[in-house]
């Protein structure tokens, strides 16, 4: 595998996470929405390893590991599990506008096009270019969690937003140290555990987990 | 002066008009296969026009012209889009006179005369059917004309052949701009051509219709010709498609043996684009109406993206 080829499988990846992270932004379906997070972290796993070959760096190839077991297999299925114990896996979520949701979620690709690009006339690793699209699913993650409204949702538009992280660490420095990224993964896995928890405590109070419904928490005077 | 071009190029109209509607049987015949159905055959398509061609035109009393030209107007515009695509050789002497923006316009042309002319009768069907078409059409066309920006930018020239020309002879087979061109493509030809999710093209509820509300009061030679049209401009779709994205087999040396062997690629192409049509259209329900507001959005969507792609990753 040359060098010239490397990169073009690499820049693809990028594509499909971006594609992945799009998706997931006007993907109704809770169900769907796991499904789509599963596969961008399958991409996500794939293009660590591609990096990790091209770049001759070993640690990616464990953290493409751990991306693969966490983010592709473990966290769908705790979120899986969570669904069918909270019995919401019918539920579908009303998206507000999701037209506008796109339009707005192409201007952030381009906004993160243009606030890269220094960096990318400076730098010389061959995933310079996807910097630009890290740095979109961080936004796009962060756009999820600001339009729905339902606690699963945020929560998967936060573990997309961790996505791009780790994807930008990529792109940008071949990857963090592994103890960061070790601890990194460990994080997010408490972090599911917990979310679980306060699903099933929002769902108690609530009888939902719409988070609109906490607007009732409010004292009215 | 070589020949070959022009003969080339008329030999090329003349599949455009042959095989559409043995395209068009080969889907319906796959459509069958997978739904359990005995099918009508490969040349059901042919009969059915040449049985329309032979009956009377029943024309309402306060039919405009337009009603009378529209039919003839459609036919001509997509046989001209089909001179116009480069399906077995690059070097088309028609192609070099208009290039990819043109070939959007043609389409736009056949349909805003289709919407007229639904209107013209005056029927309730016909005026619902044109606007619906027309919502479709102000969706479907930003999104194609951005795909095709896409293509362009990677080839430098909105020129067919020169798109064509580029694509074949690139030594870049994984370019991310290129396959969310595809993906947005593979969404508009659906609307344009009006299949399932979008529309349904064997549907006998008015209510439902779209394309076919318009042409509702057509008869005779008249709804031939429209059927025929619409039978070309799938054609037409599915080999734009074949020749931008996957170029393969295209003639590009102008000899005899060039031009058959493109044919028979051409013919392969269309089959396998037909077995993936038909999956897609056994795999989905139609939409809703206001549903397609979302899934041309998410075909624009596609298209922007591969344009941003070119920028960012290419």
């Amino acid at each position: 595998m040359n060098l010239h080829m490397a990169s073009q499988i690499n820049s693809f990846l990028a594509a499909l996470v971006l594609l992945t992270a799009f998706g997931m932004l006007v993907q109704k379906r809770i169900y769907g929405l796991i499904h789509l997070f599963a596969w961008q972290g399958f991409f996500l796993s794939l293009n660590t390893a591609v990096v990790g070959f091209v770049a001759n760096k070993h640690h990616l190839y464990i953290s493409s590991v751990l991306t693969l077991s966490l983010k592709v297999v473990v966290l769908p299925y705790i979120l899986h599990v969570l669904i069918n114990r909270l019995r919401i896996r019918k539920e579908v979520e009303t998206v507000v506008n999701i037209p506008m949701t796109m339009m707005i979620g192409i201007a952030l690709v381009i906004f993160s096009y243009h606030l890269t690009a220094p960096i990318r006339e400076l730098s010389t690793l061959i995933t310079r270019s996807t910097l630009a699209v890290a740095l979109a699913t961080v936004m796009l993650g962060l756009l999820m969690m600001i339009t729905r409204r339902h606690a699963v949702t945020q929560i998967i538009g936060f573990l997309a937003l961790e996505n791009g992280l780790f994807f930008a660490a990529t792109s940008a420095t071949y990857g963090m140290p592994l103890v960061v990224e070790l601890g990194v993964a460990l994080d997010v896995l408490i972090a599911a555990f917990i979310f679980g928890i306060f699903f099933f405590h929002i769902h108690t109070t609530f009888d939902s987990l719409d988070v609109e419904q906490m607007a009732k928490l409010k004292e009215s005077d | 002066m070589n020949v070959y071009p022009f003969i080339s190029e008329i030999l090329q109209i003349a599949i455009v008009l042959g095989i559409a509607p043995a395209f068009i049987g080969w889907v319906r015949m796959l459509k069958c296969w997978s739904q359990g159905r005995t099918s009508a055959g490969l040349l059901q398509p042919y009969r059915d026009i040449s049985k329309l061609f032979a009956k009377d035109v029943v024309l309402a009393e306060n039919a405009s012209w337009i009603f009378r030209f529209t039919p003839y107007l459609v036919f001509g515009t997509t046989v001209l889009a089909g001179g116009i695509i480069p399906m077995l050789s690059i070097d088309l002497p028609l192609s070099a006179t208009a290039d990819v923006i043109v070939l959007v316009a043609l389409f736009a042309i056949a349909r805003f005369f289709t919407a007229l002319a639904g209107m013209d009768i005056g029927t309730a069907f016909g005026g619902m059917g044109s606007s619906r078409e027309m919502t479709i059409a102000s969706l479907a066309e930003p999104a194609m004309l951005m795909a095709i920006f896409t293509i362009s930018l990677a080839a430098r020239s909105t020129s067919l052949s020169q798109i064509v020309q580029v694509i074949y002879s690139g030594q870049s087979v994984l370019r991310p701009s290129l396959a969310f061109a595809f993906l947005a493509f593979v969404l508009i030809s659906l609307a344009e051509t009006g299949r399932i999710p979008v529309d349904n093209p064997a549907t006998h509820l008015e209510l439902t219709m779209i394309h076919e509300a318009m042409i509702l009061e057509y008869s005779g030679r008249h709804l031939a010709l429209i059927e025929w049209a619409g039978m070309m401009k799938l054609f037409l779709f599915m080999s734009l498609g074949a020749v931008l994205f996957f170029p393969w087999g295209i003639d590009a040396t102008g000899s005899a043996v060039g031009v058959v062997l493109a044919f028979v690629f051409l013919l392969l192409k269309l089959a396998v684009s037909g077995v993936i049509l038909v999956l897609i259209e056994t795999g989905l329900a139609k939409m809703r109406l206001f549903r397609l507001t979302e899934f041309l959005g998410s075909a624009f969507l596609m298209a922007t993206l591969g344009m941003l792609a070119y920028y960012i990753l290419d």
